[in-house]
């Protein structure tokens, strides 16, 4: 395939699968229990942290990770009261992307890292981070593997698993470090502005499609995988930023997923009342 | 001698520092259907909660099926209240009542042979295993209590703790709610403790009653407990418990308005006064 003719085309491929792959597992669980917010939250997290390890000569990406898991472990213990949870998480997203701002400033680098931390560039990506990504992800992946059964059983059950037992706020805090690791690996990708697209939309599009949580949780990550190399492809012919076809797919793909049962209902709905001697009012 | 399901013994429950059951000392016996009945915030969810060990007596002691209550006790089955809004909703019933197998345990989810049967032998014992295929969300109030009561028996438990199952639903569905947790509780010969807020829809199918009202509380037979001078002590307001039609009625006394209202008000009125009070 032509396109994988260049050692970057290589590794932005490499990257994208791991990224995509980890985003579209930890993805449903963070929309299974409604926290995509809170995802979206980590990221602006991580551009302080990434301008802030730049700014003292460090890679972006070790503040990155150490920036979002520690906000994850403190939403965490924050605890789960929603209302003004959202507030708070608020408050602090944009704090963070002033403070990233502030360092920026004083990084007297090249306006264009900034723009590879909004929004993330795959074809930068070298053989050396490839690795970097992939022990990342596998770490992310081992300890949802752990967590999953009472992770699940304390998002679908709350009242119950507690009561049988399952340690909820370690739970939390728990899967919110797993997210922040895999909201990590996603601004990698596409940046902090656009984790959702790899983090949420694949999953909100495989919770509309799938009743069960595992085939769910596969679809997730085969439409994640799917956005990212379609993403990669467009951006070969077009030459625009991959992160743009990524988003595009996957806002896609989702619009289609919440549109189409609707359509089918209506049609349903439509052909029901046909049956039952109502036609004028099918004609609507 | 008798065995018995729960007992306390000069029990006080606090959660949160505010004193719903006051030094209150009684006994459940074991394998009865039992009503849990009071005016919101008489302290049924607070019992229950105190039952299954997540929250601990502010004094006196409790035990339950004879040994101190412990959070993950597999000889008690639950049903909690129902949220409006769960989390999965589009997700198929059988999610829900599989991921109760060994729920507490770390891993991947993996149910096995054993956990699959499992989970077959609980919904057919309520009938419930067409329910399991459907989206959670498409089920009504009353499937939807049929199939996590599925959930709560997996375990086989001795003692079984259903919250408010009978909120938002209709007469008819209620009736078959509660006949089909005494139908389960006779097979399996297990003590079932029912809260609701309303006594008339469990009438002819309670073996006690467990009264909660102003932090005291009292157990027996229907005709023993639901009685003016009970009650009006547990509402701390001179109530008339009146039997017409082989419902009971619970009024508020000295309200010209009382005779007026229909059954269901009228027991919502006397609760009103008492919840205001306690």
């Amino acid at each position: 395939m032509p396109v994988l003719d260049y050692d970057f085309m290589q590794n932005a491929f490499a990257a994208g699968t791991i990224v995509a792959v980890v985003a579209g597992l930890v993805g449903y669980v963070l929309v299974l229990r409604g926290q995509a917010f809170a995802g979206h939250a980590l990221g602006h997290l991580g551009f302080s942290g990434a301008t802030g390890a730049a700014l003292v000569g460090l890679p972006p990406l070790p503040g990155l990770v150490a920036m979002t898991v520690l906000g994850g472990i403190g939403m965490g213990l924050l605890g789960e009261r929603a209302g003004e949870r959202d507030v708070a998480i608020g408050v602090v997203l944009s704090a963070s992307l002033g403070l990233g701002l502030l360092f920026l400033h004083f990084y007297t680098g090249q306006a264009a890292s900034a723009a590879s931390l909004l929004f993330g560039n795959l074809l930068a990506v070298d053989a050396g981070a490839v690795w970097g990504l992939l022990a990342l992800g596998v770490a992310a992946l081992a300890a949802l593997a752990a967590l999953l059964r009472p992770l699940l059983f304390a998002t679908l059950q709350p009242e119950l698993a507690e009561a049988r037992g399952v340690p909820m706020r370690a739970v939390s805090v728990l899967f919110l470090a797993v997210a922040a690791l895999a909201v990590a690996l996603c601004a990698q990708a596409v940046g902090v502005l656009l984790v959702f697209t790899l983090l949420v939309a694949p999953a909100a599009t495989a919770q509309r499609l799938a009743g069960a949580v595992l085939p769910g949780m596969a679809l997730s990550a085969a439409l994640a995988v799917a956005a990212a190399w379609g993403g990669l492809a467009l951006s070969y012919w077009t030459d625009w930023p991959p992160s743009v076809g990524i988003t595009a797919l996957s806002t896609a793909t989702y619009a289609i997923a919440a549109l189409a049962p609707s359509l089918s209902r209506f049609k349903l709905r439509n052909a029901l009342r046909l049956t039952e001697g109502q036609g004028r009012s099918a004609t609507k | 001698m008798i065995p018995l399901a729960v007992e306390l013994h000069g029990l006080t429950l606090a959660p949160g520092g505010r004193v719903v059951l006051r030094d209150v000392t009684l006994a459940v016996p074991a394998g009865r259907f039992v009503g849990v009945l009071g005016p919101n915030g008489a302290g049924k969810t607070t019992l229950f909660r105190a039952i299954l060990g997540l929250l601990r007596p502010a004094a006196g002691r409790m035990l339950v099926l004879g040994q101190p209550p412990a959070p993950g006790a597999a000889s008690i089955g639950y049903v909690p209240q129902v949220r409006t809004q769960p989390a999965g909703a589009g997700l198929r019933g059988w999610e829900f009542v599989a991921g109760a197998v060994r729920g507490a345990r770390w891993g991947l989810p993996r149910l096995g042979g054993d956990g699959r049967a499992a989970v077959l032998a609980a919904l057919d014992r309520v009938d419930a295993r067409a329910l399991a295929d459907r989206p959670l969300a498409a089920l009504s109030g009353g499937e939807r209590q049929r199939l996590l009561l599925a959930q709560a028996l997996l375990d086989q438990p001795r003692l079984l703790l259903l919250d408010e199952p009978l909120a938002g639903l209709d007469p008819r569905h209620a009736a078959d709610v509660v006949a089909l947790a005494r139908q389960v509780g006779q097979e399996l010969g297990i003590t079932v403790l029912f809260s609701a807020h309303e006594l008339n829809p469990l009438l002819g199918a309670l073996d006690e009653v467990l009264y909660l009202g102003r932090g005291a509380a009292a157990v027996g037979p229907v005709d023993e407990v639901v009685t003016t001078p009970v009650l009006s002590r547990l509402y701390g307001a001179p109530v008339e418990v009146v039997r017409a039609g082989g419902r009971v009625f619970v009024m508020s006394g000295g309200s010209p308005a009382a005779g007026a209202c229909g059954p269901r008000h009228e027991q919502g009125h006397g609760h009103e006064r008492g919840h205001a009070r306690a």
